[in-house]
């Protein structure tokens, strides 16, 4: 058993504060992008989660420049963009062509920036860091300013749970009924942009779509209901991060390198694991959900 | 909890005088009047573009009209007003989004308040009522996603019943559904409004299968509308007189037709809306 434990975590990986700080902001940034994103499947906004995300990496390579945490660079220029986006109203948002170009000069914008950074602060890794996570490299600071802003995030979708369900399934009738629509989804959209930043910082600007959608397309296909969808999805999300986490911990010792293998590979690889067994579960026959599909 | 309102006969549940609304210069809705009574069916029918949504918007509350008044039981129309059940064209919904029937008629109880929904026996109750009441109980846990449109339709009903209303407006509820879902749809709502003395009225492109249960219509055309009982508005010199330009109704084994033109075309008539042309040259 012990020997098994030993082999399962790598020597150290309980006593070192760095991977104690990552399993901690790991799991907490999971469970709430698993929540949130089951609200972004149900108002198909996994495409401005993205653009949030593109955003919000050109903002942390200016942050690595300023010389400052990275995690406001990516919830300044994220949040900005998600209320640019919202503003703009719905006509705007269904542009296609639009977003996509929009999405495009953010990328734009962020390359110029990550091209500085290694050139004028030194820091090579910066582009990797932004763009990959940097889930082991977290300061003491970082924690409190995520535990705060999830604590934010819990709050308000709590309190917006029922209008917010009303205006993602009809904004009309929701606004029969006296729903402040523009004000819940801009609610929304900020909230958004939070978790967005939060996963960036865990596992790179560029993955963190992966986060936040990956785990509530695989829970949405083991349960119709949604409060129990929410907590399969942030259950799901939280395993993928942790055994990510151990994974790349055990990995320093593997090949070709010897030096780690990046956690966000790890992550990604489990999401979609969890995603291909829930789809798997589905094309089983006598699975209980295909009797629930249809009853009538 | 607003306190019921007692509604005294002969009394309008709705009453809808001279209202004009235009948007950007260009007039929707030119001096149109209503008046529904408690337990009416009206069916609001009318060519795509002659204002029937607008018309909706207005007594929903969504939209004020620049001249006229709307007054439901008597108080000045506004939004979140629980008097009206609103019910939605169509849901567009992903075929895998977790929310079951239940889940979605619940929404018509407790969908506008803040926080989470609290487990309670009469909120299952209630729902669960409604829910037999439209004959929805059967699939009340299956996906809605998944439910046909006929399906999808009576938990749209039933949500807008929820609100304990006085009137209910139906957007098009008949138009992604086949005939024989569109015939029960009809007959479950003109059962529900006259077993509980709801005014209806709903939306449609074809009046036919409205012919059995309505009391009057409400013919929406050029901006303008006229009401009655139905041989008196499915006439040749009414309708082509809304129109402004000759149509003629046809009545073929108890169903009705409208068609545009007579045998001599329509040829010297002015085809834009009469109502706005002062506007249109100014």
């Amino acid at each position: 058993m012990i020997r098994f434990l030993n082999l399962l975590f790598a020597p150290g990986f309980f006593q070192n504060t760095q991977v104690m700080n990552a399993l901690l902001l790991g799991g907490v940034v999971a469970a709430i992008s698993g929540v949130v994103g089951v609200f972004v499947v149900i108002r198909g906004q996994s495409f401005v989660g993205h653009a949030i995300a593109d955003f919000g990496g050109a903002g942390a390579a200016i942050a690595v420049l300023m010389g400052i945490n990275t995690l406001w660079g990516f919830l300044g220029f994220g949040v900005l963009s998600a209320a640019v986006v919202e503003l703009m109203g719905d006509r705007a948002r269904e542009h296609d062509l639009a977003t996509g170009i929009v999405l495009s000069v953010a990328l734009g914008v962020e390359s110029l920036f990550l091209y500085l950074d290694t050139h004028f602060t030194g820091q090579a890794g910066a582009p990797m860091m932004i763009l990959f996570g940097s889930i082991f490299l977290i300061k003491p600071s970082t924690v409190s300013i995520v535990v705060a802003l999830t604590a934010a995030t819990t709050v308000i979708i709590i309190t917006i749970y029922r209008p917010l369900l009303l205006c993602s399934i009809d904004p009309d009738l929701a606004r029969t009924r006296g729903v402040p629509v523009r004000i819940v989804s801009l609610l929304f959209i900020v909230l958004l942009s939070f978790v967005v930043a939060e996963g960036s910082f865990i596992i790179g600007a560029l993955l963190s779509t992966a986060l936040l959608i990956g785990p509530a397309a695989a829970a949405i296909r083991i349960t119709h209901k949604l409060g129990l969808a929410m907590l399969y999805s942030a259950v799901l999300g939280t395993l993928a991060v942790w055994i990510g986490i151990v994974l790349a911990y055990d990995s320093f010792l593997w090949p070709p390198v010897r030096r780690g293998w990046p956690v966000s590979f790890f992550v990604c690889a489990l999401i979609l694991l969890f995603y291909l067994l829930t789809r798997l579960r589905e094309k089983l026959p006598g699975s209980g959900i295909m009797m629930v599909r249809r009853v009538t | 909890m607003i306190s019921p309102v007692k509604v005294k006969k002969g009394d309008a549940i709705l009453s809808i005088e001279n209202i004009r609304v235009q948007f950007n210069q260009r007039c929707v809705l030119n001096d149109v009047n209503v008046q529904v009574f408690p337990g009416e069916f009206i069916g609001l029918i009318g060519p795509n573009g002659a204002g029937k949504s607008t018309l909706f918007k207005v007594i929903l509350g969504l939209l004020s009209p620049i001249q006229g008044s709307v007054r439901v039981l008597g108080r000045a129309a506004k939004s979140g007003d629980r008097l009206i059940g609103y019910v939605p064209q169509k849901l567009f919904l992903d075929p895998n989004i977790p929310l079951r029937a239940r889940d979605l008629v619940a929404l018509g109880l407790d969908g506008h308040r803040w926080g989470i929904p609290l487990p309670s026996k009469v909120r299952k109750k209630r729902v669960d009522e409604m829910l037999k009441a439209v004959d929805a109980y059967r699939f009340a846990d299956s996906p809605v996603g998944q439910l046909s449109g006929g399906e999808q339709q009576r938990l749209l009903i039933a949500q807008a019943l929820l609100t304990d209303p006085q009137l209910l407006l139906l957007d098009e509820p008949l138009s992604n559904l086949d005939i024989k879902s569109a015939y029960e749809v009809v007959n479950l709502v003109s059962r529900i409004g006259r077993e509980k003395g709801i005014a209806v009225i709903l939306v449609a492109h074809d009046m036919n299968p409205l012919l059995s249960v309505m009391d009057r219509v409400l013919y929406l055309a050029e901006g303008k509308a006229v009401m009655g009982r139905v041989e008196d508005v499915f006439r040749n010199d009414v309708l082509s007189g809304l129109y402004g330009y000759p149509v003629e109704v046809l009545h073929v084994n108890g169903r009705i037709m409208v068609v545009g033109g007579n045998n001599s075309g329509i040829n010297g008539y002015p085809l834009e809306c009469n109502c706005c042309k002062s506007e249109a040259a100014t």
